[in-house]
């Protein structure tokens, strides 16, 4: 249980500090100083302290969307084995629910961008839509191909069995897994070369578009809850490819922080990767997208069926 | 070597095989399809040393290396010349966009799995259980033959085919004889050489090397 408990506020305390880490390593690669790391808790801090302001006509969706896109987050993390593999939701959340809360606060929003009635946010919402489509039978799939070695859907056991036999690890199933999921994390949390997370008002913008109408405390709600989605799946990643540290059940308390420790340098490094990385892309056309995530797809079908054929 | 670590290289070359495969639907630029495909040599050659080094067979060996030089490095070698010869880089409108070939790749792979069924419960062991692998190789290059339009890319289907053919030759059987490997290789590189030179004279006398517009017959 503490270890839940840790991990919740590991996430939630973590996220922006890793969108920090992340946007000063763009910065000091492209030759500026950056804002130093603390940057999007203090843009947090000022939102917070701003009125929420509704745009006339929007529904309960509109106002919805901040609550269920962090709640939703929160959730995951309690269950995703990050800090420690058990969980006390155990029982009812595997991988289906996981992919499923992710997809719920993704809907929202786009539900909430709808709701507005402006261009943007529909021409956002709807691009959203398209990249969702194919994104979640990926994560599913991709994570269903390493859970049929394991023999449960359940992440925690799939973590526990990928730790004990660390060979399984450089099969080709978790190869063509590792590469179809880091492709759709990348597409999930918006970042190059699906989306471009620092713009505004560009004509390709996805998720910033279903966000433009939101102010003050909403706006950071759903700051906070992207950046916990992203923390989340770079953690998912990090668990399922590099298993190694995370406490089990009935670990001690030196364990769990010893586990904490490390989760956080894993996703710290695979954030500051995927930051160097975007410096050497350029965003893809809109058009291509959705070849890319076809491409990711395959891949994970094809782990899947790796996974039934070559085990 | 272990039988566990043995299991583990062959598929991981079975993996590598499998990916770069796949790989060259995605790619349109034409000199990234000929890396793909030398790749997927070394990914054969790697995949024939495994077996070699499992059942320590020099013959075995030596036709790996042979096949992976060949593969990997001369036909590569032959089809950047033909394109630094041709200029165009690009395959510019394939019949089927590249989404929806690599959708079709999934539904190929599918249909391998299912053809290969009865042959894997034939004689169950960890290289019969990767034939499916090749098959889907096969198809896949099959596919990049009829929906390609530059000469250069319908000849890395036929290269891919032909990968796959070997791959399963070397995965069903327990070793091809060298003189039937190397008639084989010596086959391939020679209809390489006569597809090179083909698309050299189709440049030179229609300026393109795009087969759909060679339809109408002139005198």
């Amino acid at each position: 249980m503490a270890g839940v408990v840790l991990q919740v506020v590991l996430v939630g305390l973590g996220s922006p500090l890793l969108v920090g880490v992340m946007r000063q390593v763009r910065a000091r690669l492209e030759g500026r100083a950056g804002a130093g790391i603390w940057q999007p808790w203090r843009d947090l801090r000022k939102l917070m302290r701003r009125q929420p302001i509704t745009p006339a006509g929007t529904g309960w969706m509109f106002r919805a969307a901040p609550l269920l896109l962090p709640g939703t987050a929160l959730v995951v993390a309690s269950v995703v084995p990050l800090v420690t593999t058990a969980s006390p939701l155990d029982g009812v959340a595997d991988l289906f629910a996981v992919t499923a809360l992710l997809t719920l606060g993704s809907v929202a929003l786009a539900l909430a961008g709808l709701d507005t009635g402006t261009a943007f946010g529909g021409m956002g919402a709807s691009r959203e839509v398209t990249v969702l489509a194919l994104v979640e039978p990926t994560i599913l799939l991709s994570v269903f191909a390493l859970s049929v070695p394991a023999g449960s859907t359940n992440l925690g056991d799939i973590v526990t069995a990928a730790a004990e036999h660390p060979l399984s690890l450089i099969s080709p199933v978790s190869l063509l897994a590792a590469v179809a999921l880091v492709i759709v994390s990348i597409a999930e949390t918006g970042r190059i070369p699906v989306d471009n997370p620092a713009t505004h008002l560009e004509l390709t913008m996805i998720h910033e578009a279903m966000t433009l109408e939101y102010a003050g405390l909403d706006l950071a709600l759903i700051e906070w809850a992207s950046a916990m989605r992203l923390s989340l799946l770079l953690g998912l990643l990090a668990g399922l490819f590099a298993p190694w540290g995370i406490a089990t059940a009935g670990a001690g308390p030196l364990a769990l922080l010893v586990a904490a420790v490390v989760i956080a340098l894993k996703v710290t490094v695979l954030g500051g990767l995927l930051a160097a990385s975007e410096v050497f892309m350029a965003k893809l056309r809109l058009f291509r997208i959705p070849e890319l995530l076809a491409g990711s797809f395959l891949m994970a079908l094809l782990a899947v069926a790796a996974s039934y054929f070559l085990a | 070597m272990t039988e566990a670590i043995y299991v583990q290289l062959l598929y991981l070359a079975c993996g590598a095989f499998l990916l770069t495969g796949v790989l060259v639907l995605w790619r349109r630029d034409l000199s990234a399809i000929i890396r793909l495909f030398a790749l997927q040599g070394l990914a054969l050659g790697a995949l024939i040393l495994v077996l070699a080094a499992y059942q320590r067979d020099l013959a075995l060996a030596l036709v790996g290396v042979g096949v992976g030089g060949l593969r990997a490095g001369l036909l590569p070698y032959v089809m950047r010349r033909a394109l630094a010869a041709a200029g165009a880089h690009r395959e510019t409108r394939p019949l089927v966009n590249a989404a929806t070939s690599l959708l079709v790749a999934a539904v190929l792979a599918m249909l391998a799995y299912a053809i290969s069924r009865p042959l894997t419960q034939l004689a169950p062991g960890p290289t019969i259980r990767a034939v499916p692998v090749a098959l889907t190789v096969l198809l896949v290059g099959f596919f990049v033959l009829v929906t390609r339009r530059r000469a250069l890319s319908q000849v890395v289907g036929f290269l891919l085919m032909d990968n796959a053919i070997t791959a399963t030759a070397f995965l069903t059987t327990s070793g091809v004889p060298l003189v039937v490997e190397l008639g084989v290789s010596l086959d391939v590189l020679l209809a390489v050489l006569v597809l090179y030179t083909l698309t050299d004279r189709i440049r030179a006398s229609f300026g393109g090397t795009d087969l759909d517009e060679l339809r109408e017959l002139h005198d």
